[in-house]
């Protein structure tokens, strides 16, 4: 297949390029979800993201809430943002971060104002940029304007012997294109650490990753009980044949295909080395790890599932394949790329490699995923640890 | 003939079964992705799609390789056909 060259794309101010159209109206707090899901109720367009935290945290934790929030907010797919927090100066902080972009944003804090006249104000705005956002077209953008965050889920023996290696397929195909990828999953590498190590493209990127995947090994015995081993691999993955977390790495692993990783990011963190493969530094729970590549900048997530996860991201869009035959089935209103066919060798790779391609740039396109026609608005901040 | 059961590696010593169930003593073909060649074995149990078979028989202690790879220890002796799973094999890491 001659893939294509081009999608359907939304052109931002800095260069970046959306195959989403939202208008969000971000809370920074916990506390302020109730006004933004209000504002997002009074305009038609737009869309909350309520979420759990944002008060008296501190150190990296804080920093990584910063990092979500803004990075959320500067995503390409996201035409332009309101914030809503209870006091200025963290609001602020992150109105000023995502105004660099060029994207409309604007900031409004709850204190001393309450909720209803915050509504009052900051619906006023939200309806100006939602009626902008409108008038919004779709242009001719290289293919290279496409950001692919890879993530599985719900996996079982049928993920890593197709669905995982149908988008390392894609990877293979499309790298060379100038496209930026991620994975991620450090808790999931657990037995193939020493295989991906050997993926960094420089003795860099190796001994970065090599730091990473032991703090976090570090941190999972330090808290590990006798349900670790129950938790990962998960029930639904011994369901679908896994046993172990080595063996759940390894198909894991396969998503990246014969790629080298040029870097490895911190969670959340914007990759700055041009096009190519990247890992973050990410917990292996699906919306965790989604939210924290979309705020990395990621403007198109593929997730292969085997027995059947339904996640999806309010900003980013999760097109999901499965290798499962059973699972195509009974839970056909989650797949959008079935390549179960696979198994049965009615299919090879470099087939479902181009079924996903397409899917992709579809979805790229506008076609709505599966998961974005049923609802699925996963946003969940990853906690490093307790507020103070 | 139509795939049974698929193995990674050349050097596997686990099947992964690929219809919906494969029955005691049924025989199956098997598909090793890496040559592309074709065996054969008789099952002991009824194994489900996605689950695995050992290819080999296997003691108290050997490893079990899957993707050319270490995946976990044997902690209750395996024979060659039958089912490997969380009550014969545990991790190495935790």
């Amino acid at each position: 297949m001659e893939i294509p060259k081009s999608f359907l794309g939304y052109k931002r101010e800095n260069g970046r390029a959306g195959t989403r159209n939202h208008v969000i109206i971000l809370p920074v707090d916990d506390i302020s979800n109730a006004c933004a899901e209000a504002v997002a109720n009074n305009i038609k367009g737009t869309i909350a993201l309520p979420h759990s935290y944002g008060r008296l945290q501190f150190g990296a934790d804080l920093e990584l809430h910063f990092r979500t929030m803004i990075g959320t907010a500067k995503n390409p797919n996201v035409a332009a943002a309101i914030i809503i927090g209870i006091e200025p100066k963290w609001t602020k902080r992150i109105v000023d971060e995502v105004a660099k972009t060029g994207k409309p944003v604007e900031g409004f804090s709850i204190e001393g104002a309450g909720d209803i006249e915050t509504i009052m104000k900051a619906s006023k705005k939200a309806q100006e940029f939602s009626m902008w956002a409108s008038e919004k077209q779709r242009e001719e953008c290289p293919i290279s304007d496409l950001w692919i965050s890879v993530k599985c889920g719900e996996s079982d023996t049928t993920s890593g012997l197709a669905s995982n290696p149908t988008v390392g397929n894609l990877m293979d195909k499309l790298e060379p294109l100038g496209v930026h990828l991620c994975f991620g999953e450090t808790s999931e590498l657990t037995g193939a650490e020493t295989v991906c190590e050997k993926r960094g493209k420089t003795p860099e990127a190796q001994e970065k990753f090599k730091k990473t995947w032991n703090e976090y090994n570090d941190f999972i015995l330090k808290e590990a009980t006798d349900d670790l081993s129950e938790s990962q691999p998960t029930a639904g993955n011994i369901a679908g044949g896994l046993t172990t977390i080595e063996e759940k790495a390894f198909g894991n692993f396969q998503k990246i295909g014969s790629r080298q990783f040029v870097d490895v990011l911190t969670p959340a963190e914007e990759p700055q080395k041009g096009p190519g493969l990247y890992f973050m530094d990410t917990s292996s729970a699906a919306a965790e790890c989604v939210t924290l590549q979309a705020a990395g900048g990621f403007n198109i997530h593929l997730f292969p599932t085997g027995q059947g996860n339904i996640i999806g991201n309010p900003i980013e869009p999760v097109v999901k394949l499965t290798a499962n035959p059973l699972t195509a089935v009974s839970m056909s209103e989650h797949i959008d790329c079935d390549v179960s066919k696979i198994l049965s060798r009615e299919m090879n790779l470099d087939q479902a490699g181009d079924e996903l391609i397409k899917a992709t740039i579809r979805t790229a396109n506008g076609r709505l995923t599966c998961a974005e026609a049923l609802g699925h608005k996963e946003f969940v901040m990853t906690k490093l640890y307790r507020s103070a | 003939m139509a795939t049974d059961i698929i193995i990674h590696d050349e050097k596997d010593n686990v099947g992964v079964v690929v219809i919906e169930k494969i029955t005691p003593k049924q025989d199956c073909s098997c598909w090793v992705m890496e040559n592309d060649k074709t065996v054969s074995i008789q099952s002991a149990d009824e194994i489900p799609l996605g689950h695995k078979i050992a290819m080999t028989d296997l003691n108290e202690g050997d490893t079990i390789i899957k993707y050319g790879h270490d995946i976990g220890k044997v902690v209750k002796s395996i024979k060659k056909g039958e089912h490997v799973h969380v009550h014969n094999v545990k991790t190495k890491k935790w």
